[in-house]
C-alpha cells in the first residue's frame, strides 16, 4: 500500500497536497474545512499589510464549454488585519497538529519589517514561511512581489534577512515572469532558502469585453493585467519546475503550483522533481472536495506501479527531459490508422495536409475500403494526426526499426554516426509542377 | 354515435399538440455546437439534399455568431426554418453523423440549425438582398417551399419574380400539411415572408389553367417554374367511400391547421388507411385530438411501409395501433361510418369504426398539360418528384434557379 506522507524540507504532512496561498486559504473555516476532507496542508494566503481590494476581480478564459480552462486575477494580498491572521493561523495549528500550516509572506523590502513579520508568524507555531516573490499585480507597483523575485539579488538579499530569524523552514515562492527561472532559484539558494516553490502566476490580460471594450476582469470600465493561473498554465509549471529540479545547483526541494487539477497532474509534476503539490484554482472551482480524487487517484497509480512513497516516483522524469540536440534522429515513427475504429471525420487527413507533411491519402466515401490513409513513405511521424483523431486508440504512433545506430544532432553535426533514410516530404503541388505564367 | 369535433379541453389539446421538439437552451446549443467534431468533406453536408455546410454553421453557433451560422443555412436552403423543425434528419444529415460510428449519439443537427434560423426570425435579421435588377421576368407556380426557393434564389440575382398560387396563404404544404406537433402555421407563413420581403410579386388566389392560361406564362416571362406539388389523396376505390365519416388525411390535417383544435372533426375510432408518413401523421394527430381508439390499417406486412421508423414509434408512443395484412374491401354504414371492412389471410373482418381517413398518397394534378419541349420551362418539387420532403422541394427549388439564370445568362450572351 502506497504511503504519501510527505516530508518537505523538514515539513511533515499526510499527504502532498496542499492548498496554495489564495483565496481558499483566507480564513480559519476554509482551512479548517480542507484538512477535515482531507488536504494535507495549507499555504496561508499572502499576510502583510492589509490591503484595499477592487470589486471584481478574476477573470476567465473558456474553451468550448469548459469553463475557467485558464484563470487570472487582479486581488491582492490578504486584506485582513495582521493580527486576525495571525490568530487564526495559531488556532489551526492548535487544531490540526499534523497538518502542514504555512504562511505567505509579504513585506516592504526592509530588513526590521521582514524580521518582524517572521517572528511574529514564528509565534503562531507555523510549520514553514513562504516569502511571495511571485505575485504579478499590484503589489509588484509598490516594490513587492515579483519585483522583488524578478531581481536575482533583492531575492537573495531578503532571504538573507529572513533567515537571519527564522527557525522554520523558508520557501520562496518563485515567478515566472522572468526570462531564466533558475537564475532566481539558485539567488534564493545563494541566500540561505530551505525550499522553493513554483509557479506563482503569469502576467495576463484574459480577454476584452467586445462591447465596451474593458479589458477583464473589468473595474469600471478598465482593468489591470493579472495573474494567471489554471490548467492552461499547467505545461508552463511543468517545464519551469524541470528546469529548476534538473539545476545541479538548485538542492532544495521543489513544491509544485500551476494548475494542478488532478491526480495525473500531480504525478506528472512529482515524477518532474515536485516534493509536494500546491492547489489553487481547481478548488476555487469544484471546492475542497477535489482533495478525495486527487489522495485516491495518486494512490492507485502508485499501487498499480508499485511505488511505495512518494520519492520512489519523484523526480523520475527529471533525467529524460534533455536538450534537442541530445535526441536520437534515427529514432523513426509512422502513424497507423486502426480502420476499423476511424469513424471517417478526415480531420487527420485536413491536419496532415493543411497543417502538416500531405502524408494522409483521402478516398472517397462509402466504398466499402478506409476513407483516410497514411502514406507511410511520406509520413514524418510528427504525431497531429494522432492527436487531432477523435476516437481514442484510432492512430498510433508505430516505431519503424532500422538497423542504423542511434545518433543525435551533436554527433551528426560532428560527423559522428549516420542517419537512417527518412521520409521524403511529399508535396500535393511543388512549385516546380504548377503552372506558370 | 360518432363524435362530431374534439372535446378534450382546450389546455390538454394545447399540450398534445405543442412542439414535440423544444428549442435548446444557449448553454444546450453551446454544449452541443462544441461536441460537434468539425468534420472535413463532413457526410451530414453530403447527406443534405441543399448540402447546407453542417460543420461551418455548427462552428459559428460554438463562437456565438449565431447570424453567420443562419446566413450558411439559408444561403443553401432557402427553408431552412421549416427544414429545422420537419426534416427527417435521423434518414439524412443526422443519420449521417460520424459520431453514429463511434455508437454514440449524432450532433443534434436540426436543433442546432433551429437554434440558428431561430434567433435571425425572431429579430427580423435580413440576410440576404435583391440582386441589381437585370431586366428579366420570371413566373413561378407554386407557392410551396421549390417554388419560393426558386423565387428567393432568382430574386437575389437580380430577377423580377411573380409567383402564382392558387391558395389563399402561400407557403403550400408548409403552411397546410406538417403535423402541427412539428411546426405551426405561424412559424411556416413567417419563413414565406422573410423570403417574400425581398420584393417577390404574390398572387395568391390565382391558378393557371383556369384564371391565367398557361400560355400567357410562356409568353409574358423569360421563364416559367412549375411547382404546383400534387393532387387530391388517392381513393380507395371502394364501396362506401362516399359517407359521412371518410376523409382523405391531407384534408384532415388542413382543417387541424387552419381551425382552432375544438373545431376539428374527428372520430372516436379512427381506421387510417395507408402506412406512408402522413398517414402516420394523420393517425397521431387523430389520437392527439381525442379519438378514443387509432389504428394504422395496412395491407402488406411493417417492414413494407413506407414511412420512418421514428415517425412509427410516435405513433405507436402515442398508443395507436398497426394492423398489418388487412385489405379494406367495403367502408360500412348507413350514411355515417360505422366499420372497415378488411380482407386478411385470416379471412374478412371488420373493423368497427366511425372515421376512415384514407392516406394512399397523392395524385398527380390533372388538367394541367406541360409542353416538354420548351426550354423556357422547368419544374420541380412533389410535382416534379412525386412527393419527398421540404428539402428536396428546397434543393430542386435552388437547382431551378440556378439553371434558369445559366440558361438566360447565355441567351443574353448570345443576343
Amino acid at each position: 500500500m502506497a504511503n504519501l506522507a510527505a516530508n518537505f524540507a523538514g515539513i511533515e504532512s499526510p499527504n502532498p497536497f496542499w492548498l496554495a496561498s489564495g483565496p481558499p486559504t483566507n480564513t480559519y473555516g476554509q482551512v479548517a474545512r480542507a484538512f477535515d476532507l482531507g488536504w494535507g496542508g495549507a499555504v496561508w494566503k499572502t499576510v502583510g499589510e492589509p490591503i484595499i481590494n477592487v470589486f471584481s476581480r478574476y477573470g476567465s478564459v473558456d474553451l468550448g464549454t469548459t469553463r475557467m480552462m485558464g484563470f487570472n486575477n487582479i486581488e491582492l494580498i490578504t486584506d485582513r488585519p495582521i493580527a486576525d491572521n495571525l490568530k487564526e493561523i495559531a488556532e489551526v495549528k492548535r487544531n490540526y497538529p499534523k497538518h502542514a500550516v504555512i504562511v505567505s509572506l509579504m513585506v516592504e523590502s526592509k530588513r526590521e519589517a521582514w524580521h518582524e513579520m517572521v517572528k511574529r508568524t514564528e509565534e503562531t507555531g507555523a510549520d514553514g514561511i513562504e516569502l511571495n516573490f511571485g505575485c504579478p499585480h499590484g503589489m509588484s507597483e509598490r516594490g513587492m512581489g515579483s519585483a522583488v523575485g524578478q531581481v536575482p539579488d533583492y531575492t537573495c538579499q531578503i532571504v538573507e534577512w529572513v533567515k537571519e530569524v527564522a527557525r522554520v523552514p523558508v520557501i520562496v515562492k518563485l515567478t515566472p515572469n522572468v526570462t531564466d527561472i533558475t537564475y532566481i532559484a539558485r539567488a534564493a539558494v545563494k541566500g540561505g532558502a530551505d525550499a522553493l516553490s513554483l509557479i506563482n502566476t503569469i502576467n495576463s490580460i484574459v480577454g476584452v469585453d467586445l462591447d465596451s471594450f474593458a479589458p477583464y476582469p473589468a473595474v469600471a470600465g478598465k482593468s489591470s493585467h493579472g495573474g494567471y493561473c489554471g490548467p492552461a498554465v499547467r505545461p508552463i509549471a511543468l517545464h519551469l519546475v524541470s528546469a529548476v529540479a534538473s539545476d545541479k545547483a538548485v538542492t532544495i526541494p521543489i513544491s509544485a503550483i500551476g494548475g494542478i487539477a488532478t491526480w495525473r497532474d500531480a504525478a506528472e509534476f512529482i515524477a518532474l522533481g515536485a516534493s509536494t503539490l500546491q492547489v489553487c484554482t481547481a478548488v476555487m472551482h469544484y471546492g475542497f472536495r477535489i482533495i478525495e480524487d486527487l489522495v485516491d487517484g495518486l494512490e492507485t497509480w502508485m499501487n498499480e506501479k508499485g511505488h511505495r512513497t512518494l520519492a520512489d516516483v519523484r523526480g523520475r522524469a527529471v533525467a529524460n527531459v534533455v536538450k534537442w540536440e541530445d535526441l536520437d534522429l534515427n529514432y523513426h515513427l509512422v502513424a497507423a490508422i486502426d480502420q476499423d475504429k476511424c469513424i471517417g471525420c478526415e480531420l487527420c487527413w485536413t491536419a496532415c495536409e493543411d497543417g502538416a507533411h500531405q502524408a494522409i491519402r483521402r478516398h472517397p466515401r462509402g466504398n466499402g475500403g478506409p476513407v483516410v490513409e497514411v502514406i507511410d513513405e511520406a509520413c514524418v511521424g510528427c504525431n497531429l494526426c494522432s492527436q487531432v483523431c477523435p476516437v481514442q486508440g484510432c492512430i498510433t504512433m508505430q516505431q519503424v526499426p532500422n538497423s542504423f545506430g542511434a545518433v543525435n544532432w551533436k554527433d551528426y553535426s560532428a560527423q559522428r554516426g549516420k542517419l537512417a533514410p527518412r521520409s521524403e516530404h511529399f508535396h500535393t503541388a511543388t512549385w516546380e509542377s504548377l503552372p506558370k505564367a | 354515435m360518432a363524435r362530431e369535433l374534439a372535446n378534450l379541453p382546450q389546455d390538454q389539446l394545447e399540450r398534445n399538440f405543442a412542439e414535440i421538439a423544444p428549442p435548446l437552451t444557449a448553454d444546450a446549443a453551446l454544449l452541443e455546437a462544441n461536441t460537434c467534431l468539425f468534420c472535413y468533406d463532413a457526410p451530414c453536408t453530403a447527406a443534405c439534399p441543399t448540402h447546407i455546410d453542417v460543420p461551418a454553421f455548427i462552428k459559428k453557433i460554438a463562437t456565438g455568431n449565431l447570424r453567420g451560422a443562419a446566413r450558411v443555412i439559408l444561403d443553401a436552403n432557402p427553408f431552412g426554418h421549416s427544414c429545422a423543425r420537419a426534416c427527417p434528419v435521423e434518414v439524412l444529415c443526422e443519420g449521417a453523423c460520424v459520431l453514429n460510428e463511434r455508437d454514440e449519439q449524432p450532433i443534434r443537427i436540426a436543433l442546432l440549425q433551429r437554434h440558428a434560423t431561430d434567433y435571425v426570425l425572431e429579430r427580423k435579421v435580413r440576410l440576404f438582398e435583391p440582386g441589381a435588377a437585370n431586366g428579366k421576368r420570371v413566373a413561378i407556380v407554386g407557392a410551396g417551399p421549390a417554388g419560393l426557393s426558386c423565387a428567393r434564389d432568382l430574386r437575389r440575382l437580380g430577377y423580377a419574380v411573380t409567383v402564382f398560387e392558387a391558395k389563399h396563404k402561400p407557403g403550400g404544404l408548409n403552411t397546410y400539411g406538417i403535423a402541427e406537433y412539428k411546426m405551426t402555421p405561424a412559424v411556416a407563413l413567417a419563413e414565406v415572408q422573410d423570403i417574400l420581403d425581398l420584393g417577390i410579386d404574390l398572387k395568391l388566389g390565382v391558378a393557371i389553367g383556369r384564371d391565367v392560361p398557361f400560355d400567357t406564362l410562356l409568353a409574358e416571362y423569360d421563364a416559367v417554374f412549375i411547382a404546383i406539388g400534387l393532387g387530391r389523396t388517392k381513393s380507395l376505390g371502394i364501396p362506401g367511400e362516399d359517407q359521412h365519416g371518410v376523409v382523405d388525411a391531407l384534408s384532415f390535417i388542413e382543417q387541424l391547421k387552419t381551425r382552432p383544435y375544438h373545431a376539428t372533426r374527428v372520430g372516436r375510432r379512427v381506421a387510417v388507411v395507408g402506412a406512408g408518413n402522413t398517414a402516420i401523421d394523420a393517425v397521431t394527430q387523430a389520437k392527439r385530438l381525442g379519438a378514443e381508439w387509432a389504428t394504422i390499417v395496412y395491407r402488406r406486412g411493417p417492414s413494407d411501409m413506407s414511412s420512418f421508423h421514428y415517425e412509427q414509434e410516435l405513433a405507436r408512443t402515442d398508443g395507436c395501433e398497426f394492423r398489418f395484412q388487412c385489405r379494406p374491401t367495403r367502408i360500412l354504414g348507413n350514411g355515417q361510418v360505422t366499420g372497415l371492412e378488411v380482407e386478411t389471410p385470416q379471412g374478412t373482418e371488420v373493423i368497427a369504426c366511425d372515421m376512415v381517413i384514407t392516406a394512399l398518397g397523392q395524385e398527380a394534378l390533372g388538367g394541367f398539360k406541360i409542353p416538354t419541349d420548351n426550354p423556357k420551362l422547368f419544374a420541380g418539387g412533389d410535382f416534379a418528384n412525386g412527393g419527398a420532403e421540404i428539402v428536396n422541394a428546397a434543393a430542386e427549388g435552388v437547382q431551378a434557379a440556378s439553371k434558369i439564370h445559366a440558361m438566360l445568362s447565355r441567351a443574353s450572351t448570345a443576343g
